[in-house]
C-alpha cells in the first residue's frame, strides 16, 4: 500500500475512535478472495469480513485446477484457513452470486463488496466443427479430474482412440498433456478424483500433440512445468530441430524475458537429445510449432471428431511492441484424432447489473475500483465497488500473482476510505453479515459455513487414508451438502 | 525419533517449557521426518507432535495444516532443523557443562540478519546456525510471505540480498530453485527465495530486502508472466 507509516497511524487513529464496523463481502473464495480477506482483515481492525463461494467448498483453483500431483502448490490453503480463526471473519459456501444472492443485495447489505469470482468459461475458438464430440475445453478435463461437481458427468472418452491434441502450450496444457500420458500407477497416491483414475487405467491413449500457433521462443509453459515433462518415464518427448530457428525478432524477445530464454534452452535441450536414450517407450509427445487450428474433421461418425485441419503460420512483429503474432500462410495439414483439448484460456462470466468488457472477458476497473462506463471517459466509479484476481486481470499468472492483486485492490480500498470517496456510503448502517443470514434465510438456503466445510475435509482426509491418499474428493453436490449439513 | 525417547522418559516436561518460551512468537508443528520419500514425494509427515498450553506436548496421526489456536505454541521446522534445534535444546538441559559456557556457545550459534521491508523500515534479528530466511521472518513477525512453506513450489518467500559479497557467499541456487526465482516479482541479480537461504557464520550481517512488488505490479505496461 502506498500510505507513509504517518498516514496509518493517523487512519488508525480516526476509525479506531469510531467503532463502527465496516462491513466487507468478498465474491469468490479462491486464491485472489482470500488474500483480498487477509489484507484487508489484517489492514482494517473494523473490517467485518465474508467471503461467498457458489461451492459448498473453498479455495477456488487450488483445489479444482492445481494438478493432483502438484500438492505442494496446495499447501497455500493452509495458511487459508488460519483465517477462519479471525473472530471477524466468516465463511458462506453454497452460496452464488445472482441466484442465491443478487449484486444489488450484496451492494445494500455491505458497504464494500469485492467481485472475486474468477473465470468460470472459456474463450471459443469460432472455427467449423468446434461442436463435436471428442473436443473439450481445458477447463473441463482438469475440473473432471479433480473431482469439481460440475464435471462429473462431462466424462471424456479415453478408450476409443490414441491420439490427443491439446490446442495451447501453457502449463495447463502441459498439466493435460501429463496427465494423459503419466502412468496411472503414479496418480494413484495423489488427491486425483477416483472416477478419472478408473478412466486413465483403461486409457488408450499413447500419442499426445501439443499445438501451439507460434513458436518455441513464444511458448507459455514455464521451466518446471517442462522439466517434470521431460522426466516422464515411458514417454519420448519431439520437438523438430527446424522449429528451433530464431529470427533477430525472436532473439530480442529472449533478451528481455529470463523464462523464456530458459524455457527456450530445455525446449533445445530436447531437440538434440537422441531418441534412442530411452529404452521403451510407450507414448509419445510431440510439440507442435507454428499451427493454428483451421476446423474439426468428423470420419464416419458424422458427431465425433478424428481430424484436426491446421494451418502453417508464421510470425510477424505486432506494431512496435516487440510482440510477435501468428499469421496464416494459407497451408494446411491434418492430424487423425479422436481427442481434443482446447487449452486456449479461461473466460470470466458476466452478471446482471456489472459492468463487463466482453471482448477482454474482465470487468472494466482502474486498480481494481470497478468502473461504470466500460472504461471509456469520463469514467465513474461505482462507488464501493471492487474486483480483484482473474475478473480483474485476466486468466493469467500464478497463484501468487493473486497476493500482489490483492494488495492493489485492498490498496485501492483504502485509499478510498482514507480519502473520503466512500462517503456518504461509508456512514450508512448496514446489516453486513446478519443481513446475508437474513436473505438465505428468506431463500431457506442452507448455506456452508467454514466449520461444516472441515467436515467434509476430514472425511475426504480420513477416506483418503484407506487408500494411501492424502484425500479421496468427494465429488458430487449431493454428497457435498450431506455432510456438511450433519 | 528423539523426541519420542524424550517423551517416553518423561524428560518432555522442561524441554517442553524451554521450547514453549523460545515459541512464543513462533507458529509451526514439530515433524517427525520419519521417512525421506513419502506420498507426496518430498516430505512426509508421518507423525506430529505440538505443545497445548493446557496438555502439554502431545502427538497425534497427520493432519496437514493443523490449525493454530491461542494457547498453543508449534514449532515449524523440517527434519534437518529438527536436529539442529534438539541440538541446542538438549546442550540447554541435559548438557553436563555449566550453563554460562553453554551460554556462550548458543550466543555465538547466532548470525545477525536485517530485514528491510519494501518502505525501507529495517528490523535486525538474530537467526540461529541452520534457520532459513523465511523461518527467521516468520519467528520474528516479519511480513515475508510463505505459501507453500518451504516446499519450493511457489516464489512468494523471495528476498533481494543487498551485499553483493554476501550473495557470493550464497550456494548457487539449483534448476529448482531457478524455476521458482523466474516467477518471482521484482526479479534482481541478487534475488533468492528466502526458504533457501540457510544461516550460516559467514552470513552474519547479511541484509535482505523485501521487493517493492507493488511497484512493479500493472504499471508501465508490464504484464504478469504466463502461468
Amino acid at each position: 500500500m502506498a500510505l507513509s507509516s504517518l498516514q496509518k497511524w493517523f487512519f488508525r487513529g480516526i476509525c479506531s475512535a469510531s467503532s463502527k464496523p465496516l462491513h466487507v463481502c468478498v465474491v469468490g473464495g479462491g486464491p485472489a478472495g482470500f488474500y483480498t480477506a487477509e489484507k484487508m482483515l489484517k489492514a482494517h481492525k473494523e473490517v467485518q469480513l465474508d467471503i461467498i463461494d457458489r461451492l459448498p467448498t473453498p479455495f477456488g483453483l487450488v483445489r479444482s485446477g492445481v494438478a493432483p500431483d502438484h500438492p505442494e502448490t496446495k499447501i497455500v490453503v493452509n495458511q487459508f484457513s488460519r483465517l477462519a480463526e479471525n473472530e471477524r471473519f466468516s465463511f458462506f459456501g453454497n452460496v452464488s452470486l445472482g441466484t442465491s444472492v443478487s449484486l444489488s443485495e450484496l451492494c445494500d447489505i455491505y458497504h464494500v463488496v469485492v467481485l472475486a469470482y474468477g473465470a468460470e468459461s472459456d474463450r471459443i475458438l469460432g472455427i467449423p466443427g468446434e461442436d463435436l464430440n471428442g473436443i473439450h475445453s481445458a477447463r473441463e478435463f482438469v475440473w473432471w479430474y479433480n473431482g469439481h461437481p460440475d464435471c462429473k458427468c462431462v466424462a471424456p472418452e479415453l478408450k476409443t482412440t490414441d491420439t490427443a491434441v491439446v490446442l495451447g502450450q501453457g502449463n495447463v496444457a502441459l498439466d493435460i498433456a501429463r496427465i494423459l500420458l503419466q502412468d496411472p500407477a503414479e496418480l494413484e497416491r495423489t488427491d486425483i478424483a477416483e472416477h478419472a483414475l478408473a478412466s486413465l487405467r483403461e486409457s488408450s491413449i499413447r500419442k499426445v500433440y501439443l499445438v501451439g500457433r507460434r513458436g518455441p521462443v513464444q511458448a507459455a509453459c514455464t521451466a518446471k512445468e517442462l522439466r517434470e515433462i521431460l522426466s516422464l518415464k515411458h514417454v519420448q518427448v519431439h520437438i523438430q530441430e527446424a522449429d528451433l530457428v530464431k529470427s533477430p525478432l525472436d532473439e530480442e524477445e529472449l533478451k528481455r524475458s529470463r523464462i523464456q530464454r530458459r524455457v527456450y534452452d530445455l525446449l533445445s535441450k530436447i531437440a538434440s537429445s537422441q531418441p534412442s536414450d530411452h529404452v521403451s517407450c510407450e507414448r509419445d509427445l510431440h510439440f507442435v510449432f507454428f499451427r493454428r487450428p483451421a476446423s474439426f474433421l468428423p470420419c464416419n461418425d458424422a458427431n465425433k471428431v478424428c481430424r484436426v485441419r491446421l494451418e502453417k503460420t508464421f510470425l510477424k512483429e505486432n506494431g512496435a511492441t516487440g510482440r510477435q503474432s501468428a499469421v496464416g500462410s494459407g497451408e494446411f495439414e491434418e492430424l487423425e484424432c479422436g481427442l481434443v483439448f482446447k487449452s486456449i484460456g479461461y473466460k470470466s462470466l458476466p452478471v446482471d447489473g456489472l459492468p463487463f468488457n466482453d471482448q477482454k472477458g474482465i470487468v472494466p476497473n482502474d486498480r481494481g475500483r470497478v468502473l461504470s462506463n466500460a472504461g471509456k471517459e469520463p469514467s465513474n466509479f461505482v462507488p464501493g465497488l471492487y474486483v480483484v484476481g482473474w475478473l480483474k486481470r485476466g486468466p493469467t499468472g500464478i497463484i501468487a500473482t493473486n497476493l500482489y492483486c490483492a494488495e492493489e485492490t485492498v490498496g485501492s480500498i483504502t485509499e478510498d476510505l482514507q480519502q473520503g470517496a466512500l462517503h456518504p456510503h461509508i456512514s450508512l448502517d448496514k446489516p453486513g453479515r446478519d443481513g446475508l443470514l437474513h436473505i438465505l434465510q428468506d431463500k431457506n438456503i442452507r448455506f456452508v459455513s467454514f466449520k461444516d466445510w472441515e467436515k467434509i475435509n476430514t472425511k475426504e482426509i480420513n477416506d483418503g487414508k484407506l487408500k494411501s491418499k492424502p484425500r479421496e474428493k468427494i465429488t458430487s453436490w449431493e454428497e457435498l451438502q450431506e455432510i456438511a449439513t450433519q | 525419533m528423539e523426541l519420542k525417547r524424550m517423551m517416553e522418559k518423561g524428560l518432555l516436561s522442561s524441554f517442553s517449557r524451554s521450547l514453549h518460551m523460545l515459541s512464543k512468537n513462533i507458529q509451526g508443528s514439530l515433524n517427525l521426518h520419519l521417512q525421506p520419500l513419502g506420498i507426496f514425494g518430498r516430505r512426509e509427515y508421518l507423525s506430529k507432535a505440538y505443545f497445548d498450553g493446557d496438555k502439554g506436548w502431545t502427538s497425534s496421526g497427520s493432519i496437514q495444516g493443523a490449525a493454530l489456536k491461542s494457547g498453543k505454541a508449534e514449532l515449524q521446522t523440517t527434519g534437518q532443523r529438527f536436529s539442529m534445534l534438539m541440538e541446542s535444546l538438549k546442550r540447554r538441559h541435559f548438557s553436563t557443562t555449566g550453563n554460562g559456557a553453554d551460554d556462550q556457545k548458543n550466543e555465538k550459534e547466532k548470525i545477525s540478519v536485517t530485514f528491510v521491508d519494501k518502505d525501507g523500515n529495517e528490523k535486525e534479528i538474530k537467526v540461529p546456525i541452520g534457520m532459513s530466511m523465511l523461518e527467521a521472518a516468520h519467528e520474528n513477525d516479519i511480513d515475508l510471505e510463505g505459501a507453500c512453506e518451504g516446499s519450493l513450489a511457489c516464489s512468494t518467500c523471495h528476498v533481494i540480498v543487498m551485499d553483493v559479497d554476501h550473495y557470493n557467499k550464497l550456494e548457487d541456487p539449483t534448476d529448482e530453485e531457478n524455476d521458482m526465482l523466474d516467477l518471482a516479482f521484482g526479479l534482481t541479480e541478487t534475488s533468492r527465495l528466502g526458504c533457501q537461504v540457510i544461516a550460516k557464520p559467514e552470513l552474519d550481517g547479511i541484509r535482505l530486502a523485501l521487493p517493492a512488488a507493488t511497484r512493479n505490479f500493472a504499471v508501465d505496461g508490464y504484464v504478469p508472466k504466463p502461468h
